[in-house]
């Protein structure tokens, strides 16, 4: 019989053998991870809901953080570092990189091994096969879609050759980050901490709204060994963080009262032992609980008690759009339809939760984090420590899904003010319950709109109001509630609108930044309303919204004259014969079916690229060194979206040269320019264009050196660059140049500020340079006796004005997709009830419907080779297609989101008494 | 730092047990994740190394399925239809690395309302074997779970085994789950259900319907109904709404409990209208 507390065992993992000294008990996660540095197996939720931690015991998939580190001694255990044998990757691998399976990669590692396990026992698994053996892990970036076709790939999967010179731009090229993805050498959050930091853990508030006092911190300290100190609101130098400039209204530290549940109170920081010894109960803290404000009604009553005692109403922000005399015109329409939706919180549900280090280096703070934002994120830090912006060190970390959730600071602060007091490396990675309960989720809206259309299908009026519930701080909501009114009349030519966003104060989480600010829940509101005007008028669906599509030439709500790149009547062609298809093949269905039935529904969006009607730059630069290294200074963080290899093929081709000679620093607010927030699906369209101009100024400085022509053709060996034209060969030896941009001998910089106006008191004005548009259909099958929808297909066509990448355009809205699927379907977040991943539900590799995306390119001419952005759109279109297609098989228009079994099953019942 | 014992032989866990306070640990799907961001702080008693726990074996009257069967075992034995059922809701117990590790004992010792393991293994009247140091005894399994995670079990107790009685008669069994996506989802409602036939006429039904009550419930009324009647595909019509007046469901984030019901109703017609349709 083993027996122990400090048990001293062997482990064998990916054939090598480790020994290990701990508690038997131990997570296998944990010892994987922290006692033998083995940090490709990942940690999203330690409950076994997630399986970014699978890892293979005797062949066999486990999740290792519900396995005691003594049932895997005697067994051989394989991580993903395993997989690829005397440093060759597997041919599943592979397959992963060729298809662009990996985005962010934090699933990747157990996509990858569960896999293995399948296709150990199985070389040629079908779909559904391969679906049963993955349903255990989760991807919130991919959609799945491109992760079964990989492992159906596996058994022929070749690496591709990189794209020829000049030919980068529009190529399908695997990132160039990829590989230390697939193999687990990529390092995110919570891969980096130094051995010696100190930890940090969050006490939060149990309550809604509460006061608190809290007892003597210096004596808890002293009687526990190993606790450094713990940090209260007066440890903060300056106790406010914000997006907003002039809203610093979120303290890092709760001072004497808390405004939600899971808001920060206290930290205890010092050895990771002792901080996670500590049980929270132990902690001298006294919470009085006060009565909470929770939800928007409650907010918006006459009378409310206040959240924040200088918002009065509970308003954040009033937002309007006016065009024209909505409200008279509705006498004029031949069609009027009315209606108001609900939506609820949606959590980002990245699989990596908010992880990072600091450390203090003299009189600089150096912050390794996982984080969407460097640059906001360094000046945010500066505030809150009272430092200068120079003093702060932004080094993100790679991140594992950000979604808009990792736009706002998290652990920053937190560890920031801690190493900054305590002289030493200080870590903290959050929970999967204190990521769900503190971090902004996307804003609940209630919506009423009323629309009309004359006898020929033509739009004449909009009118809605929006009410969003923005939590207890403003975080993102004065951008949710100006970007709303502008999109709220949707897609179409709409010669009078009137559009109202209004974001209240409760007692909640934060509501911030989420995949689309806001326009998703805007779009089931402006979509239904087509449906609906369209059943009045008799005209297809699909028909009447190409009759009101905008395009080029069309005045915008704002009265934003479109002059190109409006692609939606493009969209709806391409979507038009499958559009006809699937309505004949449920026709045909709904004929037999008895308690099945078949639906066809759409929904068309439109999304303004990057900040509202403000200043919102990106600086790219390029640096060539004296020995002939071509280095990327590229200050936009890529989640997982793939902007490091965008924006490496266009620097290629705007050089001249080819991609694999560039490597990339990325994000480190010390050795990268300003590129701003990698948010509002602009790093394509802005940071591309930069980096075209960069590209550009670099080509013309060695074009210069060389003596050579404009279209000549360059190429670089090892420190000589040659130049090939018309005149025959030039060369030159970058050696002789002295470096003169610290690393770098040429550098090549490009700005772009897509231009915009501000809009004036009725919201008119020019926000946006461009808007993607998209349609998109969904072939929803119902089970009216049970009131579950399956989701058969997705049909997405979108003009992205220049695919500059196909791959990960697909991937942008594979991944949009499967979001707007869940927040259809299955998504409500229930602040202090739903804060893990199996009571908050997100899609699995079994809810993923057959994806077909069909690229539209109306090119943008400020965009990089006409390139827009598509980070959100595939988001947006996709419940009120959804909710479009329930009507259509079942008759019954579901106003609510998520439409839960039950929701849908009581409306049914509803409608057939 | 607390103990941690992980005998090989059932005699050592149980004499540790008859000593101390422990934690029995199993497959571990559902102690860790009750523990996130909470100290490990419990004495744990792991019996995932005692080999005569595991696997399932073919006994005179019974089929024993030892504590540590895991779910993928249990889908993996070669077994009669009657198991079919149990089988189906081993299938859909989280994903594969859930069925790999978790045990169908500790699914009924977690005694979570919505455990799938227990309403397949009711219209299996299976009983459970618990064993001390001083010897064994057996239950059944409808006395063994008392509500919402508690069962008989004492501290100085293991549940060693789950036995099904074998039938003089031949049996088919069938089971569905409702969630609310697919994998990794617990469940709103699930009902399993074992028919003997006999001359194309129900000898005997047994259902029982789980996540509608604080523990999975047979149901009697239900079963006298369906009794006699003519095995087809539309067994499930003879079912009635009162026949599911045992249950008692609650409203919670996943499901309304008036919906529970309803789904119940439907779930149950269909697994009878499937088993009925067997030839
Ligand atoms: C992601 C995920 C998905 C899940 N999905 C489902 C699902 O779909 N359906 C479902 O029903 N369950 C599900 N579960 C729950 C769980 O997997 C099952 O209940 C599993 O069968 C428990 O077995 P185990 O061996 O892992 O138990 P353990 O976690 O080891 O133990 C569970 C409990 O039983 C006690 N115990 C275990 N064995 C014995 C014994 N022989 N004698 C005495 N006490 C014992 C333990 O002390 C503990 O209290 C899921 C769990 C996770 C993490
Ligand atoms: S970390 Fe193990 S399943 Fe999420
Ligand atoms: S790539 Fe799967 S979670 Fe990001």
């Amino acid at each position: 019989m083993s027996q122990g507390r400090e048990d001293r065992m062997q482990l064998r993992v990916n054939g090598r053998s480790y020994d290990y000294a701990g508690s038997p008990a131990k997570r296998l996660s944990d010892v994987l991870r922290d006692d033998l540095g083995l940090t490709g197996t990942k940690v999203g939720c330690n409950a076994g809901d997630c399986g970014a931690c699978t890892v293979l015991l005797d062949g066999k998939q486990v999740c290792s953080c519900l396995t005691a580190v003594a049932q895997a001694s005697g067994r051989e255990v394989t991580t993903v570092e395993g997989l690829a044998v005397n440093n060759t990757l597997s041919g599943l691998q592979r397959a992963f990189h060729r298809h662009g399976a990996a985005q962010c990669g934090i699933c990747t590692p157990g996509m990858l091994v569960a896999a293995a396990d399948l296709l150990s026992k199985n070389k040629q698994p079908s779909a559904d096969q391969v679906k049963d053996a993955l349903g255990g892990v989760l991807c919130r970036c991919t959609g799945y879609q491109k992760i079964i076709e990989a492992i159906l790939d596996a058994a022929q999967a070749e690496l591709p050759p990189s794209p020829a010179v000049g030919s980068a731009i529009g190529a399908r090229a695997p990132k160039v980050d990829g590989l230390p993805k697939l193999t687990g050498e990529e390092r995110y959050g919570a891969d980096s901490i130094p051995a010696h930091a100190l930890w940090l853990r969050v006490l939060r508030s149990p309550y809604h709204h509460a006061s608190f006092e809290v007892g003597d911190l210096a004596a808890f300290a002293a009687a526990h060994p190993g606790i450094a100190r713990v940090l209260s609101a007066r440890d903060v130098p300056s106790n406010g963080f914000g997006i907003y400039p002039h809203i610093k209204d979120q303290p890092v530290l709760a001072a004497g009262k808390v405004n939600f549940r899971g808001e920060a109170v206290l930290a205890l920081v010092g050895t990771r032992a002792a901080v996670e010894a500590v049980s929270d109960a132990e902690v001298p803290i006294a919470f009085k609980e006060l009565p909470a404000v929770m939800g928007i009604a409650a907010a918006a009553a006459p009378g409310a008690a206040l959240v924040q005692a200088d918002k009065p109403g509970n308003v954040l922000l009033d937002g309007w759009v006016r065009k024209g005399k909505a409200a008279a015109a509705f006498a004029a329409c031949a069609a009027v339809a009315e209606a108001e939706f609900e939506t609820g919180f949606v959590e980002h549900a990245y699989i990596e939760p908010e992880a990072g280090w600091a450390e203090r280096i003299g009189d600089r703070l150096e912050i390794h984090v996982t984080t969407q934002t460097p640059y906001m994120d360094r000046d945010e830090m500066a505030v809150v420590m009272k430092l200068k912006r120079e003093q702060i060190r932004i080094v993100p970390t790679a991140c594992g899904g950000g979604f808009g959730g990792k736009l706002d600071l998290s652990v920053q602060p937190l560890i920031g003010v801690a190493a900054w007091l305590l002289g030493k490396p200080v870590a903290c990675i959050y929970t999967r319950p204190e990521s769900m309960a503190s971090s902004t989720k996307r804003h609940p809206s209630r919506i009423s709109i009323k629309s009309g259309c004359d006898a020929s299908g033509k739009l004449i009026a909009i009118e809605t109001a929006a009410d969003f519930d923005t939590g207890a701080y403003a975080s993102w909501g004065p951008t949710v509630a100006t970007r709303v009114p502008i999109h709220a009349s949707g897609p179409y030519f709409v010669p009078h609108v009137t559009a109202r966003g209004r974001a209240f104060f409760t007692h909640c989480h934060p509501s911030g930044a989420f995949r689309g600010f806001g326009v998703p829940q805007g779009a089931i509101a402006h979509e239904a309303m087509m449906d609906e005007l369209a059943d009045k008028i008799g005209m297809d669906r699909l028909a009447f919204r190409s009759v009101n599509a905008l395009k080029a030439g069309d005045a915008t709500a704002t009265g934003q004259v479109l002059t190109h790149s409006a692609g939606l009547p493009q969209c709806l062609d391409a979507l038009k014969p499958h559009w006809d298809a699937a309505l004949a093949a449920c026709a045909a269905y709904n004929k037999t079916a008895k308690t099945k039935r078949r639906g066809t529904g759409i929904g068309c969006m439109w999304y303004g690229i990057g900040n509202t009607a403000l200043s919102n730059p990106s600086t790219m630069r390029i640096g060539l060194s004296a020995k002939g290294e071509l280095t990327l200074y590229n200050g936009a963080v890529d989640i997982g979206q793939g902007s490091n290899t965008i924006l490496t093929q266009i620097a290629a081709d705007a050089l001249g040269l080819p991609m694999d000679q560039f490597r990339i620093v990325m994000g480190d607010t010390d050795l990268t320019a300003d590129a701003g927030k990698t948010s509002a699906s602009r790093q394509t369209f802005v940071s591309g264009k930069a980096v075209e101009i960069a590209g550009r100024d670099l080509r013309a400085k060695l074009l210069g050196l060389l003596e050579a022509g404009a279209d000549a053709a360059l190429t670089l060996e090892g420190s000589l660059i040659k130049a090939r034209d018309a005149q025959g060969e030039h060369q030159y030896d970058l050696a002789w140049l002295p470096s003169r941009h610290g690393h770098d001998a040429l550098l090549g910089e490009g700005s772009f500020d897509p231009p915009t106006s501000p809009q004036d008191a009725d919201g008119q004005g020019v926000p946006y340079a461009t808007y993607a548009f998209a349609a998109q259909m969904a072939v929803v099958e119902v089970d009216c006796e049970l009131g579950t929808v399956k989701v058969l297909e997705i049909v997405a066509a979108h003009d992205v004005g220049k695919a500059i990448n196909p791959i990960q355009v697909e991937g942008q809205i594979h991944g949009g997709t499967i979001q707007g699927l869940g927040l259809a379907l299955m998504e409500e977040y229930l602040p202090g009830r739903t804060e893990n991943l199996h009571d908050y539900l997100i899609p699995t590799i079994g809810d993923m419907p057959n994806m077909k995306c069909i690229l539209i390119e109306d090119a943008e001419p400020l965009g990089p080779s006409g390139a827009k952005g598509v980070g959100e759109p595939g988001l947006i279109p996709t419940a009120p297609a959804i909710l479009g297609a329930i009507q259509h098989a079942t008759g019954v228009r579901m106003r609510q989101v998520p439409v839960l079994p039950h929701r849908l099953r009581a409306a049914i019942k509803q409608a057939q008494e | 730092m607390p103990t941690y014992l992980r005998p090989t032989r059932q005699s050592e866990a149980l004499a540790a047990l008859a000593q101390g306070k422990f934690t029995v640990l199993a497959g571990g799907t559902d102690y860790y994740p009750a523990r996130v961001g909470k100290p490990l702080s419990d004495d744990i008693l792991d019996i995932s190394a005692i080999e005569a726990l595991r696997g399932v074996r073919e006994e005179a009257d019974h089929w024993r399925i030892g504590a540590t069967t895991t779910w993928s075992d249990l889908i993996a034995a070669a077994l009669p239809p009657l198991f079919d059922g149990l089988k189906l809701a081993a299938r859909e117990i989280g994903g594969v690395q859930i069925q790999n590790a978790g045990s169908i004992a500790g699914n009924l010792c977690n005694a979570s309302p919505a455990a799938d393991g227990v309403p397949p293994l009711l219209t299996l009247d299976a009983r459970v074997e618990i064993a001390d140091a001083k010897g064994s005894s057996t239950v059944a399994l409808a006395d063994f779970i008392l509500g919402n995670r508690k069962t008989l079990l004492r501290q100085d107790q293991l549940l060693t085994a789950i036995l099904v009685p074998k039938s003089a008669h031949p049996e088919r069994s069938h089971f569905a789950k409702l969630g609310a996506r697919e994998y990794l989802v617990v469940s709103i409602a699930m009902v399993a259900a074992t028919l003997q036939i006999e001359a194309g006429q129900v000898r005997a039904a047994r259902i029982a319907v789980g996540s509608c009550s604080p523990v999975a419930r047979r149901l009697p009324l239900a079963e006298a109904a369906l009794a006699g009647k003519p095995c087809t595909g539309s067994l499930g019509e003879f079912l009635r709404e009162d026949h599911f007046a045992a249950l008692s469901p609650i409203d919670d984030v996943r499901a309304s409990a008036e919906y529970r019901l309803d789904a119940a109703l439907t779930l149950a017609k269909r697994v009878l209208n499937q088993l009925g349709a067997q030839t």
